[in-house]
């Protein structure tokens, strides 16, 4: 007879579970980014490699004092902050000063992400969040860009205003633009990692980029002129946005259907934005607003059940 | 090979190398063997026999009581030791029938049988109620209810749960390799009952040895064929395997009679073959011993009534103290706390981990990822439904179809947030039930 006064653990089934945890999740994206950051700070030197410092410092220690201050359990260790921080930071101009960091950062942890609940509660995007409230704060520094110690108009402001630009420059990233927008080429290798081990669904960047795709070639007046599409496609940020910032999986449906729809939103938006817009980008805004719209998709995409003719 | 399948579903680590090729060693019992009076569903046996008297093996000592019932029968002789409240494997205390093993082990005579050609149907059905079979797949549905649906002539499939998705356990395979001959045998005597009916053995593509064993035993068998089904955990669940093989699908509120189908899982199908040719009521049955805890994991012919620690010491006991001990698979055994409990017709394994890894996690906050959703052979959304479990909002949760959830355990599984979402929704299921029962 087993001894009693051994402790044994009992629990209700299943009584295994797989090896992915959400900080492996976590880890996983910030390792498919590195390769941008890393180039992001190669480009534009060390203040780019400050603001990423403190973004993510910032972002940690909000929710660490958070969590003290409100006596809750800490959860940092799941490194969800840590990929905040290091999103907001790849959204920031290499020129953005290291306090604007810190107000970006403490927006999107705690009025954005904490205050709605912590992890899993927030209905926007925390980092693209926190640079919306950057750009609204600081608007002429946001989006002022240098390049080479020149300030310099983006690749998407220079043919908007009718220019041409190297699509081989911007593919592989020697343009002015954000900490992390700019290398297209390590952007899709990141990418291409997170499709294959699973952690993103590819229906979103897919749904996103083709409906913007045909969005641009419909609406923008340049036809299906194929290098005003790649320019389009490799600028502004879209890459980060669609790949990264999208595929959230707090602020994105949870079924597959109502992550088609997501791309969809996101990319009509952003094709709304760029095309008939002031300012030449809009994959942030696109993506925020498309974020608030996703209880809806989640709704009108309920799957049926087994048995009730959602076996197919 | 590629087979056939359902949506959802996940591929755990399989575990069922430490006993694949461990031959079924029959193991006797100790000095003391139990029998619970429930150990099926519906309603528990009554007992036939009075403390001091003698029985024989294949003896019945329990009637049952009604028709959603089963009989019982020693699988030793020896005395009746006492008829009192026992532990069960879930932990309750129930009413059973305790014996003294004389180790003599003297035969009863056994059930009268004729040719298997000279019986009726009724004849048939009556033999497999006697012999007090049921479902041995784990849920220990009386199979002779099983087999008498309201409208026989509508069966149009008979199919064999050969899949035997649960991680870690052998039972099914080692009988298929060793006894297919009784499996394909019990398989016809069932489709004697239902003349418009095609036999389907459904079995994973992760045993082709299997598969190649028994379609060469089918080859003359025009009404038997051989079905490949994709291995992936919870292929063996009724639902998604009469999806898989046929297409059909039912819901909570269908029996599998519904869709034409009735399924029986391997071992119960070699219960019929032995009570319908031999006369043997159910008193045996194949346990997998295993876990990386367990010394020596084995496959085990075991008498029913036999101790669990009977199982484990045979094993060669515990490498080192066991962090869980488990009745059955991981995925939808229940977790023991006292191994002084005996083996029934529905137990398939004992399965002890060195580290339970489940007391190992904390649950953290649902992600939205998304994954249970993609598991879920339900097709539900199970962080939803944990959600609306937790805050007990029983209207929304059957809304949203809680009640068809199979506790398979996928979404528990699959969780990256390690959220209890299986227990949740069991918990709920079990008290909308209850409340369900309540008002009637």
């Amino acid at each position: 007879m087993a001894n009693m006064s051994e402790q044994i653990n009992v629990s209700a089934s299943p009584h295994v579970r797989s090896k992915m945890s959400t900080s492996r999740i976590m880890f996983c994206v910030i390792i498919s980014l590195l390769p941008a950051s890393v180039y992001g700070i190669y480009q534009f030197g060390f203040n780019a490699a400050l603001l990423i410092a403190t973004c993510v410092a910032a972002c940690v220690a909000t929710e660490f004092l958070y969590e003290l201050i409100i006596k809750k359990p800490k959860t940092i260790g799941d490194l969800s902050a840590v990929l905040t921080g290091l999103l907001l930071a790849l959204n920031l101009p290499p020129d953005a000063t290291w306090w604007m960091a810190i107000i970006g950062s403490v927006f999107a942890i705690l009025v954005v992400k904490m205050l709605f609940g912590g992890l899993g509660q927030n209905f926007m995007n925390p980092a693209l969040a926190g640079r919306c409230f950057l750009v609204i704060c600081f608007a002429a520094r946001m989006t002022s860009f240098s390049y080479d110690g020149v300030t310099s108009a983006t690749p998407l402001a220079i043919i908007r205003d009718g220019g041409s630009v190297n699509l081989m420059d911007m593919f592989m990233g020697k343009i002015p633009g954000t900490i992390g927008e700019v290398s297209t080429v390590l952007l899709l290798a990141g990418a291409i990692f997170l499709i294959v081990t699973g952690i993103i669904d590819f229906r979103i960047p897919c749904a996103y980029l083709v409906t913007f795709v045909l969005f641009i070639g419909v609406f923008a007046g340049h036809g299906w002129d194929l290098s005003y599409i790649a320019a389009q496609l490799c600028g502004g940020g879209l890459m980060l946005g669609a790949f990264f910032m999208a595929t959230d999986y707090v602020t994105s449906p949870i079924t597959k259907p109502g992550r088609l729809l997501f791309g969809i939103s996101c990319g009509l938006l952003t094709g709304l934005f760029r095309v008939f817009s002031s300012s030449a980008e809009g994959v942030s805004y696109a993506i925020i607003i498309s974020n608030l719209l996703v209880p809806l998709m989640e709704r009108i995409t309920m799957p049926k059940c087994f048995g009730k003719g959602g076996e197919i | 090979m590629s087979g056939l399948s359902f949506k959802g579903g996940i591929h755990t680590y399989e575990g069922k190398e430490l006993t694949k090729d461990k031959k079924i060693i029959d193991l006797l019992p100790s000095q003391e063997l139990v029998f619970p009076l429930s150990q099926h569903i519906g309603a528990p046996a009554t007992p036939i026999v009075s403390v001091g008297d003698r029985v024989l093996r294949g003896q019945k000592i329990a009637e049952a009581s009604g028709f959603v019932s089963a009989n019982i029968f020693s699988s030793v002789s020896g005395t009746v030791k006492a008829i009192e409240n026992r532990r069960n494997v879930q932990g309750n205390m129930t009413r059973s029938i305790v014996i003294e093993n004389d180790d003599t082990y003297e035969e009863a005579p056994p059930i009268p049988v004729r040719s298997i050609a000279e019986m009726t149907k009724e004849e048939v059905i009556a033999i497999i109620k006697e012999a007090g079979i049921v479902g041995m797949g784990g849920a220990g549905f009386p199979t002779h209810v099983k087999l008498s649906p309201k409208d026989p002539a509508k069966i149009h499939y008979v199919i064999a749960n050969c899949a035997e998705c649960e991680p870690y356990l052998t039972s099914d395979y080692r009988r298929m390799i060793e006894e297919p001959e009784k499996l394909v045998a019990g398989l016809k005597i069932i489709l004697c009952l239902f003349e418009h009916a095609k036999g389907i053995l459904a079995v994973e593509d992760n045993k082709p040895d299997c598969i190649r064993v028994l379609k060469d035993l089918c080859i003359n068998e025009p009404r038997i064929s051989v079905k490949v089904v994709k291995t992936k955990y919870p292929q063996g669940s009724e639902r998604q395997l009469i999806y898989a093989t046929t297409q059909h699908a039912i819901n909570s509120s269908m029996l599998p009679a519904d869709a034409g189908c009735i399924v029986n899982n391997v071992d119960t199908i070699v219960a019929v073959y032995h009570a319908v040719i031999e006369g043997r009521p159910l008193m045996e049955r194949i346990v997998t011993v295993t876990g990386d805890a367990i010394k020596y994991p084995q496959n085990y012919r075991v008498y029913t009534g036999t101790y669990y620690d009977d199982l484990i010491e045979a094993a060669g006991g515990f490498k080192a103290k066991p962090g869980k001990i488990i009745s059955g698979g991981p995925m939808m055994g229940f977790a023991l706390y006292d191994t002084h409990v005996p083996v029934t017709k529905s137990s398939s394994a004992v399965t002890a981990f060195l580290k339970d890894p489940v007391s190992d996690c904390t649950p953290g906050a649902c992600i939205n990822c998304g994954r249970c959703v993609d598991a879920c052979p339900s097709r539900l959304l199970p962080s939803r439904l944990a959600d609306i479990a937790e805050h007990y909002d029983e209207d929304k949760f059957v809304s949203l179809n809680g009640m068809e959830c199979v506790e398979c355990g996928c979404c528990s599984y699959i969780c990256p947030a390690k959220r209890h979402l299986t227990q949740e929704i069991k918990m709920m299921r079990q008290t909308v039930l209850a409340n369900r029962k309540k008002s009637k």
